[in-house]
């Protein structure tokens, strides 16, 4: 696009925000031209979403100055921030299910007539603003009756209605799929030739080239920089999110030297003929201490299952367990850690992380589950362990008594993975550790396991995300339909293309 | 609002982007929002069909006109309670506010004070603890049960200080308002209570589907957070709704006061626990955001008719009233339970 000389319709200048605990954003400055599409990069917790709500009203700022059209606000909330012209459409899109489309695009400013609410000409003008984006739905029905990515439009609809002069995205294709993305970029680029500046926010890169004209890049709560995105490259850009030149990436990328693991000794796990009706069919599968195997499939192929019977979560009701060469009954969860097993969650939010505690208690509940209920850990023993993995992991910020759930997804996660590696486990099973963080914090969690195991740690390690399991595993395990088909030693030949044609062939070449 | 269309279908997920060709009919094929109002009147008319076929004059003008004036007072109640409950909140103190109102305006008749001054006044009595427990639930985020509770211990204990004792009413205007009948046909009279319950009701109607406010109402019960960001003025709706419901308890313990020509600090024990029964066999849901304030109205009229099917039947005690009740709220949430089960 040409370039705006222009005067800034945002500009934003010495930005401090503070948590408990937390500075989530320190003198940060960020300017945002009409017509242009303008992303916001940066790590988890880089200040990316505390940024934009501060934007949008939801969180007042302890210093500096937000002007908007030329005129300095405070914002006291979503709805004053509308009013100057600033609409956001969020993630987990924000409208109302039980509503229908047109009152969802219209709510706030139905039109009336004599003091009432006209719902014809309301149903018209939603109709109107729907079409304007390509939007071709009755505005009668119920917002729930329709997708996600048509929701997203008709939120973007809604922000249309307002009069919108700066549009935030915040990570909106998240959910889509590559034809709903596309349907979404053609809206956006037809609001930006309209002069509506938009402020997009995702995790993927790609779709950050294809659709941005500048970015600006956070880091640790203060900015980076300001670039024309055509002049930064893609390593570039990594580079300067995480603020070393890829080193530690590249670094794991070699290191393919992985530890040798002594195959002919006892497995520390031993699952024989261990399946599950109607959760996964039995398999065999050995786990030699040192030793991490990756497991490889399809979303839905059985992976999280199969992890499931490995640490008691969900009894097997058929074949055996051996633990160190000794049958084993695991019937719960508990009963795998009694044997050192321990599981990490993938979805962390609902199953791992307890936001409401801190991040030293959230710490500790392993420690204390292991201990049972009525043996509290030594607060001594709790401090050294918790400053120990708070620095071994490299959790941000280092505050022991920072809330957890003020933590970005990233940091959250090394909090859970603390909470498991302080009970010394002999196996740790990781559930899609690095799903949904950025590239620093997945490669500081991919160095950290590739470590535990040379120290002798037994791992599984789920992962949807091929080279990432090709990069540290030693064995591989692929599953498909609920079955492990295949099981391979890693080495050069592997290939993602080769567990690609296994996950598609079945095992049948194999 | 009312004609908002919703084709049933098993709520289906994937793009839709298909034009409907959308031309409009006049009869909407039923939209499942409206099936628990719909189940209620069913149920309404199923017990005055039983009632009609056993009981001689049960379907006589004069016991469907005491239907509506005998529980004219709970319409009003119910109706504020239903603004609450949409927004997904409860107000537990309507009950006490009824009887403060009552006692308010019988010492306030007893000691010499002209209707025009008493009459609005214990009306605003309502509106002022309305707004103490909307600043509560609002400004210091207490859960509304803990507001709502502390309210009605409050209300109940005024009513002690104000009416030791019941005292009679005397004043004329009241006297002149609970003595009037218009009758219409066949001994079916309406009362002034009557039409006040019913206006009461249009006005919420209207307010609830052709208000913005009205419509943020219904918003904040579907989500809240999304009202908020939406924009929406989430703070001074919520506040609103206890304020609506706390003057209609006012008024609703006008029309007491004009029923029974007394104020009595022990009137409406428990009435709060009827007024919500009434909303949920109404068809509303508790969590808030899906139900029709003339489904509140249904479900004051069927638990009125149990009361007066349990009269009629004679032999049996009042405490089958309760015993149906209980019954017939528990049939109505385990088919709401279904219905947004189904929607998910």
């Amino acid at each position: 696009m040409t370039e705006q000389s222009t005067t800034p319709i945002v500009e934003m200048t010495g930005i401090s925000i503070t948590f408990p605990g937390v500075k989530a954003l320190d003198g940060v400055d960020f300017r945002l031209l009409p017509g242009e599409v303008h992303a916001l990069m940066g790590e988890n917790g880089a200040g990316k979403s505390t940024l934009i709500k501060a934007l949008t009203g939801v969180y007042g700022i302890d210093s500096g100055r937000i002007v908007v059209g030329g005129v300095e606000q405070v914002f006291s909330g979503p709805a004053a921030a509308q009013a100057a012209g600033v609409s956001t459409v969020y993630q987990e899109v924000n409208l109302t299910d039980n509503l229908s489309v047109a009152e969802n695009v219209m709510l706030g400013h139905e039109i009336r007539r004599f003091g009432v609410i006209d719902w014809h000409a309301t149903r018209k003008a939603a109709r109107g603003y729907l079409q304007a984006l390509n939007l071709d739905i009755d505005p009668r029905s119920s917002l729930s009756s329709h997708s996600l990515a048509v929701q997203q439009l008709v939120a973007i609809s809604r922000a249309m209605v307002v009069d919108a002069r700066v549009l935030i995205l915040d990570e909106p294709t998240s959910s889509l799929d590559a034809d709903e993305v596309a349907r979404l970029f053609d809206v956006v680029r037809t609001l930006r030739d309209r002069g509506v500046a938009i402020l997009f926010v995702s995790h993927f890169l790609d779709q950050i080239y294809a659709i941005s004209d500048r970015l600006t890049v956070l880091r640790n709560g203060t900015l980076v920089g300001e670039y024309r995105t055509e002049e930064l490259s893609r390593v570039e850009l990594v580079g300067k999110m995480i603020g070393r030149e890829l080193e530690v990436l590249s670094e794991l990328e070699t290191s393919s030297e992985r530890a040798v693991v002594d195959w002919t000794g006892t497995p520390y796990l031993q699952a024989i003929g261990v399946g599950r009706k109607g959760s996964i069919e039995p398999f065999d599968l050995d786990i030699f201490p040192g030793e991490i195997v990756g497991l490889a499939g399809l979303l839905g192929s059985g992976r999280t299952e199969l992890a499931r019977l490995l640490y008691g979560a969900d009894h097997a009701d058929s074949g055996e367990t051996r633990v160190a060469g000794e049958p084993v009954r695991l019937r719960n969860p508990r009963a795998g850690l009694s044997r050192s097993i321990v599981f990490s969650s993938e979805s962390r939010k609902t199953e791992g992380i307890i936001g409401d505690l801190t991040v030293r208690e959230n710490i500790v509940l392993g420690l204390q589950a292991e201990r049972g209920w009525l043996r509290r850990v030594p607060s001594r023993k709790a401090d050294e362990v918790v400053d120990r993995y708070i620095k071994a992991l490299g959790v941000r910020p280092a505050n022991p008594d920072a809330i957890a759930g003020n933590l970005s997804g990233g940091n959250q996660q090394k909090v859970l993975l603390a909470r498991w590696l302080a009970t010394a486990p002999k196996l740790l099973i990781l559930d899609e550790p690095t799903r949904g963080i950025d590239v620093g914090a997945k490669a500081e969690i991919q160095k950290l396991v590739a470590e535990l195991a040379s120290q002798g740690m037994s791992v599984v390690f789920i992962s949807a995300e091929l080279d990432e399991v090709l990069r540290l595993s030693h064995r591989i395990a692929v599953l498909r339909d609920r079955r492990k088909v295949a099981e391979l030693v890693n080495s050069q030949d592997v290939t993602t293309d080769v567990v690609v044609d296994l996950i598609a062939s079945g095992g049948t070449s194999a | 609002m009312a004609t908002d269309q919703m084709t049933v279908q098993a709520s289906g997920k994937g793009p839709q982007p298909t034009v409907k060709p959308a031309p409009r009919r006049s009869l909407p094929v039923l939209d499942r929002r409206y099936l628990p109002v719909l189940g209620t009147f069913v149920v309404l008319v199923l017990m005055l069909v039983i009632g009609g076929t056993r009981y001689e004059n049960f379907l006589s003008g004069r016991v469907m006109a005491n239907l509506f004036i005998n529980n004219s007072f709970l319409i009003v109640v119910a109706v504020g309670m239903t603004f609450v409950i949409l927004t997904g909140g409860i107000d537990l103190s309507v009950g006490a506010v009824v009887a403060l109102s009552t006692c308010i305006s019988a010492w306030m008749f007893l000691h010499g004070w002209d209707a025009i001054i008493t009459i609005p006044a214990s009306i605003l009595v309502g509106t002022l603890i309305g707004w103490i427990v909307g600043v509560m639930v609002h400004v210091f985020e207490i859960q509304p049960f803990i507001a709502t509770l502390a309210a009605m211990f409050l209300a109940r204990g005024l009513c002690y200080v104000v009416a030791p004792e019941s005292i009679p009413i005397t004043d004329a205007t009241i006297v002149k308002l609970s003595e009037t009948r218009w009758e219409i046909v066949d001994n079916f009279a309406v009362t002034p209570s009557g039409v006040i319950a019913l206006s009461v009701v249009l006005v919420a109607f209207v307010t609830l589907h052709y208000t913005r406010f009205g419509r943020t109402v219904y918003a904040i019960g579907g989500n809240e957070q999304s009202a908020r960001l939406m924009g929406l003025p989430v703070a001074r709706t919520k506040v609103l709704v206890y304020v609506i419901s706390g003057t209609c308890a006012g008024l609703g313990g006008l029309l007491f006061a004009v029923f029974a020509r007394s104020g009595y600090s022990l009137t409406g024990v428990g009435m709060e626990l009827d007024a919500i029964a009434a909303v949920v066999i109404g068809g509303t849901l508790l969590t808030g955001g899906s139900g029709f304030v003339l489904g509140s109205v249904l479900g004051v009229l069927v638990l009125g008719l149990i009361q007066t099917i349990i009269t009629f039947e004679g032999t049996l005690s009042s405490w089958w009233t309760k015993i149906v009740i209980g019954a017939l709220l528990l049939v109505f949430v385990i088919l709401q339970r279904l219905l947004v089960v189904r929607r998910r």
